[in-house]
């Protein structure tokens, strides 16, 4: 890199140019971080929006909150139908990550490692699950998790996400175990280790990455889900999105209080995203670059 | 790598089988039940035959819903892949903070659930209380996303982009994370410009993860739903009443369950056919690079 | 369990039973002669389980194209279906 930014300081044309060079803004790096502003915009209009009062939002437009107040974040955290949407949902998307992996792992570990009998059409089938519009299983899903007496657990709302992070898993997972040579393997069955000795010792410590960027991804697509969500809750297992679309119809449009609430959405994402920043590239390739 | 045939493995996929299958097969085939039959509730249904499957081909607004999903489809891809490219290309190299910090900024957008992503547009776009509405009509534009068919089209495209172009950019970035630099410093040599190490160096590379791009973009904005029904609610009139949308008016609002059922299936026929097709090309790529 | 919500009739049971009779006897089928991968008329090679998704998608579409044209019974439909299954399986 700095190389590069010795080597570059002028003309479009120079070789030296091709390298994306840190010290000087070209104009791709312009791109980017027009891109960046328009992207965080909006985000930064709604916690502007989360600091101000009513009264503030509704007379006209501010840059910034003239009287901040937390008086939103004081009502979501004090009203329990409020701050217990957000342990439902938290609750519901841990148990979700926790079930996918569980049962991700071996499945990869086996389409990674064996061929057997319709092996690929296996994995088809779990990738059409991925794709299929949610949509459409509303109303049977509905009246299944009625019927296995599930309907407004949190366990019934895991499940449900299984349908599309359990193949997401097993793609992901897949691509990082078969970055693992399969020497790996045999050296360790020939030092006599037993199958669930070898994955739990050798094997797993070794994708660490693949597991926490699947982690990731488990809880990004449970954690922004809505229909299946809201579908199978009424109040015990009810998500915040949930919550939050009820009372904007219900209080005639508390703006300070839905934007503040839209805030607090964003921030498990933002929290566990920090956490997997170096893998996440590889991660959003599914393991295959 | 050479597999080991061993049938034995089976063993290792049956809890995902089984977890999968629960969840999919049974609404699968209670859907097509669904869709043979007039439900008027529990235990009254009678069976129609292929009516339904009829009325929802002859059907002329679910016709305008698809052209309408298509049209915002290739829309779609039709920004959001260049864009992303050229975000991935401004993106800087290695492990320096400012790499972290591009990394989770651009990730943003897509940790935030689907209808709080809705909720954001929905205020910013406001001519009252919204940047982005006070903005327009202070340089002297009306704009207005409830009342007018274009602007609430263009305002759902523009949203669609902001919360997805990332996914694009990211897996572009890793494709070019992979390029070893001996490629370019090689290029450098050549005197190759700017275009030629794009063409012929980094597109190329970029190929597997574009295709994924691709699929999962299509495929979602395929079957959007949340974002729209909270921006818009499919209106003013229908100009983005997309197919999920008119499903679920068909599905509860009409409470026409029969024909919802065959209109989700003739859905997923379409969606298993493009996934086939999609699959099958990311799969044979990958072999080809293997050889 | 009461399972009636899944309103089950006599025609998707059977419609049901086959595609799994269908499996089973490829699973059988595969173990008693493994399938080698072929190139056919298919843009891929392909193997003889891909053969039989591709036929049986390919014949829903022909069933539904059937219906938005035609008015003619869907036997019809189910009669070109059996012989671009036969085909595909074939020569696919």
């Amino acid at each position: 890199m700095s190389k590069a930014a010795v080597l570059a300081p002028g003309s479009l044309a120079a070789p030296a140019n091709i390298r994306r060079s840190s010290a000087r803004v070209s104009n791709r790096t312009i791109v980017l971080i027009c891109y960046i502003v328009f992207l965080m915009l909006p985000i930064y209009w709604m916690v502007n929006m989360s600091f101000k009062t009513n009264e503030e939002i509704l007379s006209g437009l501010t840059l910034y909150p003239h009287n901040p107040t937390l008086r939103n974040y004081t009502v979501i955290f004090t009203d329990p139908s409020w701050y217990s949407g957000y342990i439902n949902s938290i609750y519901y998307v841990t148990l979700n990550t926790i079930i996918s992996l569980t049962v991700a792992l071996p499945a990869a570990y086996a389409f990674s490692r064996y061929r057997f009998i319709g092996d690929k059409h296996v994995f088809f089938w779990l990738l059409t699950n991925k794709m299929a519009p949610p949509a459409v299983f509303l109303l049977p899903f509905f009246q299944l998790y009625q019927t296995v007496g599930l309907f407004d657990t949190h366990i019934a709302v895991a499940l449900a996400h299984c349908l599309f992070n359990v193949p997401l898993a097993v793609w992901i997972l897949e691509g990082f175990m078969s970055g693992v040579p399969r020497e790996i393997d045999e050296m360790a069955y020939i030092d006599g280790y037993s199958f669930p000795r070898f994955f739990g010792t050798v094997f797993l410590p070794m994708i660490r990455a693949g597991v926490g960027v699947t982690a990731f991804f488990c809880f990004m697509f449970s954690w922004v889900e809505l229909l299946l969500a809201r579908t199978l809750t009424s109040v015990d297992a009810k998500p915040i999105a949930a919550t939050m679309t009820r009372t904007v119809s219900a209080s005639g449009m508390d703006w300070g209080l839905l934007a503040a609430a839209g805030v607090l959405t964003i921030l498990p994402g933002a929290l566990v995203i920090w956490f997997v920043r170096n893998y996440i590239a590889k991660g959003f390739a599914l393991g295959r670059v | 790598m050479d597999k080991v045939q061993d049938n034995r493995a089976w063993f290792l996929i049956i809890p995902v089988f089984l977890i999968v299958a629960f969840s999919a097969v049974i609404p699968l085939m209670t859907v097509v039940n669904y869709s043979v039959q007039e439900i008027f509730g529990p235990g009254q249904t009678f069976f129609v035959g292929t009516e339904w499957f009829e009325a929802v081909l002859k059907d002329e607004r679910l016709h305008d819903a698809l052209v309408r999903q298509i049209v915002y489809s290739l829309a779609v891809l039709a920004i959001e892949i260049p864009l992303g490219i050229l975000i991935a290309l401004g993106m800087p190299g290695g492990r320096s903070a400012k790499t972290s910090l591009t990394l989770v900024l651009l990730a943003l957008p897509l940790l935030i659930p689907f209808n709080v992503v809705g909720t954001i547009w929905q205020i910013f776009g406001r001519g009252d209380i919204g940047l982005l509405g006070a903005t327009f009509r202070a340089i002297g534009i009306d704009y207005n996303y409830t009342s007018n068919s274009a602007h609430a089209w263009v305002t759902v495209l523009v949203m669609d982009v902001w919360h997805w172009t990332s996914l694009v950019a990211l897996l572009c970035y890793a494709g070019l994370q992979s390029i070893p630099p001996a490629f370019y410093q090689a290029a450098k040599i050549d005197g190759a410009s700017k275009w030629a190490v794009f063409r012929y160096i980094q597109l190329p590379k970029m190929r597997g993860v574009l295709i994924i791009a691709v699929l999962l973009r299509f495929m979602d904005s395929f079957m959007i739903y949340t974002e729209p029904f909270v921006l818009t609610g499919g209106g003013p009139g229908n100009s983005t009443t997309f197919l999920s949308q008119y499903l679920t008016q068909m599905a509860v609002g009409q409470f026409d369950i029969g024909k919802a059922a065959a209109f989700s299936i003739v859905y997923f026929l379409i969606v298993l056919l493009f996934s086939f097709i999609f699959y099958t090309i990311i799969t044979r790529t990958g072999e080809g690079e293997k050889k | 369990m009461d399972m009636d919500w899944m309103a089950w009739t006599a025609p998707t049971a059977i419609f049901f039973l086959c595609i799994a009779l269908m499996l089973a006897g490829m699973t059988v089928w595969e173990v008693v002669s493994p399938t080698v991968e072929a190139k056919g008329f298919l843009p891929m090679r392909t193997t003889r389980g891909d053969r039989l998704f591709i036929g049986l998608l390919g014949s829903a579409f022909i069933h539904l194209g059937w219906l938005a044209a035609t008015d003619v019974s869907l036997w019809g439909a189910f009669a070109v279906s059996l012989l671009w299954i036969a085909l595909v399986i074939r020569f696919g």
